[in-house]
């Protein structure tokens, strides 16, 4: 069974003035079919700890460890990263002008899969997903994100994350810029694969919002770049009816 | 026209937006166009037409010393109903699209014994490219070339330059009324060849010209297309793609002349550098002159910095002497590989050898789309593959 185990995760960035420390000793562990929310107000580091997993180069370990099945994740360069199992659905994809949507899936596919997908199950299996998430056929022929809304880079995340089949997804604020419509499509794309059992999920989020579609094993609150609080699905509550305010008192963010 | 850059160190990207009663496009050159050689004083370097250029690679194209003494073997395919004809300086076609603008088109135009010139006639659509392959055998050549279309006559030439030489060149297009030219020119050199050439369109009324620049060998390379237009609703399309090597210079500029009313131009150069004092020059004039109301004209160019050490020029620059245009604008970026891409390509599994082949290809992509070639296309894709396996 597939694990993910963050150790004590310490994680700067280079600012005004030298290196930030962002992430100040991360604990984490997220099994295969298990289900975990990070919870937390804005710049308390949740994205940071996202793109240091996936291996942003922005992104400066100091200390601690990541491990994929006892594997040295921040060893690995990213698309060793992937290719071991990780993906992350990012906030804020970014256009790849002059590379058409089903150029890239298949690349990236051939590059996970280790071998080219045969062409005709390949179509069929991209079709299909691009149905279940209501993607226009004609998305496929468009370059890499480029004049996507909001809504169809999202979509357009989840396809990947359907057709790649990941140990570990992490998604990070998948729902922010979503209306009610397209927050249900996306989070059905969501729920067809956590239902295989074979992902371990961490959805990033600062609206509970979301977790009426994608039900959390566990929630974690994350404040001033480290977990503050873990419990059930209860946690969600509260912090829908308090607010964060009880984790960023006296802290710096923003 | 604003837009974001990302400007490397060794790179100048000027532009300029003119509202001139008199144009300095044309006065900003150190003498005015002419045939004769020896009405253009032998340059140093500093003019503004030479100041990016290394006159000390050009072999004395510029200064009278280059000698005839090359051989470039020419292979010209002419489809059904096309003739071809080698005529002396005085046959009215040569030297009717457009006068040498500087000193080495001008040495060209003295110095060429013969000028080829290829004809389509009149109402003519051809279905096969008209193709001249000019191989350089060594040695320095002075060429003189006409390609004339008759009115809603239909044609696509590919002029390919391959071998090694020292050339300067006038490339003359005559596109009759109503007509259509597409023209690609291959420039895929040796590695010590040195290419000067002036291309010269005049668009007839109504007509179509494309043009297709593909710049990859040599050692320098500076071509200059300029249009004009020979009566209203006529429209030029200049696009461009060159991939700067190591110690290369590759200098590419355009004039679109907008000397008539309703006239449309569009003008896209895309260019990637790597390696040590690779060069790549790329200067946009645009001049709308007062006649030219109702015009409509766009011009971009786009540089990818592979690796440090690469240097790109890149001046835009628009004259608008009439109020009453459609449209004018222009842009002009230069910036490294975009690591954010490279990023998100990596994050989903490809490696970054794919990744930066997907990027770089990407960039090209909708000049290498323009050209509607096959042949061209593919070898043009496999060109890229090559210079990038030499830098990743």
């Amino acid at each position: 069974m597939a694990t993910l185990e963050i150790n004590d995760l310490h994680v700067t960035v280079d600012a005004e003035g030298g290196a930030r420390e962002i992430l100040k000793g991360v604990d984490l562990t997220v099994k295969q079919g298990e289900t975990h929310a990070i919870m937390g107000p804005n710049g308390s580091g949740k994205s940071t700890l996202a793109y240091s997993i996936a291996g942003h180069p922005k992104y400066t370990i100091t200390g601690g460890t990541v491990t994929l099945d006892g594997e040295d994740v921040l060893e690995m360069t990213v698309d060793e990263r992937a290719r071991a199992g990780l993906f992350l659905a990012m906030q804020y994809p970014v256009e790849v002008p002059g590379v058409s949507v089903s150029n890239f899936l298949r690349t990236s596919a051939t590059a996970m899969r280790g071998e080219a997908p045969k062409l005709r199950t390949w179509v069929k299996e991209v079709k299909t997903a691009m149905e279940q998430l209501q993607m226009d056929p004609a998305f496929a022929e468009r370059n890499v994100n480029e004049g996507f809304s909001g809504g169809e880079k999202k979509r357009h995340e989840i396809l990947q994350l359907e057709l790649l089949k990941p140990k570990v997804a992490i998604l990070d604020e998948t729902d922010s810029g979503l209306d009610v419509d397209a927050l249900r499509v996306v989070s059905e794309g969501v729920n067809r694969v956590r239902e295989s059992g074979e992902v371990g999920t961490l959805l990033i989020t600062h609206y509970t919002r979301i977790l009426r579609y994608i039900k959390p094993d566990f929630v974690h609150v994350f404040a001033q770049g480290r977990i503050a609080e873990s419990g059930g699905a209860e946690l969600a509550d509260k912090l829908e009816n308090e607010g964060y305010e009880a984790y960023v008192k006296g802290g710096v963010s923003a | 026209m604003a837009e974001a850059l990302n400007i490397p160190v060794g790179s100048t990207t000027a532009g300029s937006i003119a509202v001139a009663a008199e144009s300095t496009v044309a006065t900003r050159m150190s003498a005015p166009p002419s045939y004769d050689v020896a009405d253009f004083a032998v340059p140093h370097g500093r003019e503004e037409e030479w100041r990016f250029t290394p006159l000390e690679r050009l072999r004395g194209l510029h200064d009278g010393t280059a000698v005839a003494d090359g051989l470039i073997r020419t292979e010209v395919y002419t489809p059904a109903g096309v003739t071809q004809e080698t005529v002396g300086r005085d046959d009215p076609r040569v030297g009717r699209a457009g006068v040498p603008a500087d000193r080495v088109a001008a040495q060209a135009y003295s110095a060429f014994e013969k000028a080829s010139v290829v004809s389509v006639p009149k109402e003519t659509v051809l279905t096969e490219p008209i193709r001249i392959n000019l191989h350089g055998q060594g040695g320095t050549a002075f060429v003189h070339q006409v390609i004339e279309l008759g009115a809603f006559a239909e044609a696509v030439v590919v002029i390919d330059h391959t071998g090694d030489a020292v050339v300067a060149a006038n490339v003359d297009f005559l596109v009759g009324d109503g007509a259509k030219l597409t023209v690609v020119s291959v420039q895929d050199w040796d590695a010590k060849a040195v290419h000067v050439a002036q291309h010269n369109a005049l668009v007839g009324r109504d007509a179509s010209f494309k043009s297709i620049v593909v710049t990859f060998g040599g050692d320098v390379v500076r071509l200059h297309p300029r249009v004009q237009y020979a009566g209203p609703g006529g429209e030029a399309e200049l696009f461009g793609l060159y991939f700067t090597d190591k110690g290369q210079h590759q200098e590419h500029r355009l004039l679109v002349d907008h000397n008539a009313p309703h006239c449309k131009s569009n003008a896209v150069y895309k260019g990637a550098l790597q390696g040590d004092d690779a060069h790549a020059v790329w200067i946009g004039d645009v001049l709308i002159r007062a006649v030219a109301e109702g015009t409509d004209t766009y011009e971009m160019n786009r540089n990818l910095v592979l690796t440090d050490g690469a240097r790109v020029d890149s001046v835009p620059n628009l004259e608008i002497e009439t109020g009453e245009i459609a449209g004018a604008g222009h842009a002009s970026a230069t910036g490294r590989f975009d690591d954010e891409q490279l990023f998100y390509l990596m994050s989903r599994g490809i490696p970054q050898v794919d990744a930066r082949r997907l990027v770089i290809r990407g960039f090209f992509a909708e000049l290498v789309q323009q050209i509607e070639l096959p042949d061209v296309e593919e070898r043009l894709l496999t060109k890229i593959e090559a210079e990038l396996e030499a830098s990743i």
